[in-house]
């Protein structure tokens, strides 16, 4: 589904992705943990592009889409996205926020984008929002709409930078629950995150970036209970 | 002191409203004008391709860097000698204020764009809009209520500076005031006058704003 080879981003003098390379067959949930500045973010920004990386190539499914002749509106159509700060428009209610992509690129018709927009707020739980503004919700409710808004485009995988690190303790269950219900309905995953519950639990591979390198990846069971590499037994020794 | 004799102004109630009324008129056409040339420029200055960015940054700031008389006389007097003719005074005002108001609406326009945070712009094209469409239905949109309260400022300073056109002979208010004036040296009745019937021009302007802005900001 995702191949990725040998993948270099510079900003400046500073080598924040160092050659980087995995591959993320269908279905999998793949969680990328690292400290922070450790490229972790910048690598899953370079998956649809909110990057351009300088060296390296992305493959989706057989598209290498960092070729010039890509068209990389049509690549983040297939490449949902979900941001820390959440990003909803705030000037849409939420089922707008949700149709506008369907309506304005897919040019799917209204009556159709509603449909599916209510359809997936029933999903994560939020029926009863859709005429609400952003602003009215609390931060759970807020990510949970921003994940709806990502699937209403039907993408092929679903990005998760940081999801639940803006949010209140006591919200981050809720996301997390709507996430988990996407990967075992077989959503192609790749998730940032530091919740290491939920890499332990949904998580088929967890892959730990440091220094702009794959230090180390493999099971969760691998990783958190027999980590190899010392980098990775100083890591999580720091947050577990 | 004289005793002042404010019925010079009633008796010339009816010349004076004339010129109020081309003073309204040159400010809208202005306005107008000078929101289209200042949204283009706006959203050059923000451009993607370089070459657009420095083409509008030398128009904004020639423009804000010279003064606006200069640029009036420079359009009126100047223009002729380079074979260009306008037409009339009213034309020539228009355009000297539209390309001036044009250059302060660019910047309004470039720092309301650019107030908005990133993540709208990320957000909007990682669900696959392109530039345009992120701009036009997620960056504008929030942009423009809050350029709304700027805009009315440059709007009210367009209105007062349109005085500056009775320079080049244009018959608007001040231009008037100075004709009655010129016969009768009634300096303080009139210019009292005037500024009064240019305070109620620019007071009703931003009354008129401060309601479309507080029905415009319910959700921001």
């Amino acid at each position: 589904m995702i191949r990725v080879v040998d993948l270099h981003k510079r900003f400046g003098s500073l080598e924040v992705l160092r050659g980087i390379s995995t591959e993320i067959p269908r279905g999998e949930v793949v969680v990328v943990i690292g400290a922070s500045g450790s490229g972790k973010s910048t690598f899953l920004r370079c998956l649809n592009l909110l990057e351009l990386p300088q060296q390296g190539e992305i493959y989706l499914d057989e598209l290498q889409i960092l070729a010039k002749n890509t068209d990389i509106n049509e690549v983040r159509q297939n490449v949902g996205m979900v941001f820390q700060q959440f990003n909803l428009f705030p000037h849409m209610s939420v089922l707008q926020n949700i149709m506008l992509s369907p309506v304005r690129v897919k040019r799917e018709s209204l009556r159709a984008a509603r449909e599916q927009g209510l359809e997936l707020l029933r999903k994560v739980g939020l029926s009863e929002k859709a005429e609400a503004f952003p602003k009215q919700l609390s931060g759970g409710q807020q990510q949970r709409v921003a994940i709806a808004r990502a699937l209403a485009m039907q993408p092929k995988v679903m990005l998760f930078d940081e999801p639940t690190s803006a949010l209140d303790p006591e919200m981050i269950k809720e996301v997390l629950l709507v996430m988990k219900q996407l990967a075992e309905e077989g959503m192609t995953m790749v998730v940032v995150t530091h919740e290491m519950g939920f890499a332990k639990e949904v998580a088929d591979r967890v892959i730990f970036i440091d220094e702009g390198l794959i230090v180390e990846e493999g099971l969760p069971q691998e990783i958190f209970n027999n980590p190899k590499q010392e980098r990775t037994k100083t890591f999580l020794s720091k947050i577990l | 002191m004289q005793g002042l004799e404010f019925s010079i102004v009633l008796q010339n109630w009816r010349y004076l409203f004339d010129g109020a009324v081309i003073t309204v008129q040159v400010s809208a056409f202005a306005v107008a004008a000078g929101l289209i040339i200042g949204s283009v420029v706006g959203l050059a200055r923000v451009s993607t391709v370089r070459l657009v960015r420095a083409v509008a940054s030398v128009y904004v700031e020639f423009i804000r860097g010279t003064p606006l008389l200069v640029q009036i006389l420079l359009i009126w007097f100047g223009l002729p000698s380079l074979g260009i003719r306008i037409e009339s005074r009213f034309v020539g005002g228009v355009i000297a204020l539209s390309i001036n108001s044009g250059a302060y609406v660019a910047e309004i326009v470039r720092s309301g764009i650019q107030s908005i945070d990133k993540g709208q712009m990320e957000a909007a094209r990682s669900l696959g809009m392109n530039y345009t469409s992120a701009m036009r239905f997620v960056i504008l949109p929030q942009a423009f209520r809050r350029i709304i309260p700027p805009l009315v400022n440059e709007f009210i300073m367009l209105i007062k500076d349109s005085s500056l056109l009775a320079f080049i002979g244009m018959m608007e208010l001040t231009k008037r005031a100075q004709n009655i004036q010129a016969r009768t040296f009634n300096y303080f009745e009139l210019y009292l006058a005037i500024a009064v019937i240019y305070f109620m021009i620019t007071f009703a302007l931003s009354k008129v704003a401060g309601y479309i802005e507080g029905r415009t900001r319910i959700h921001d």
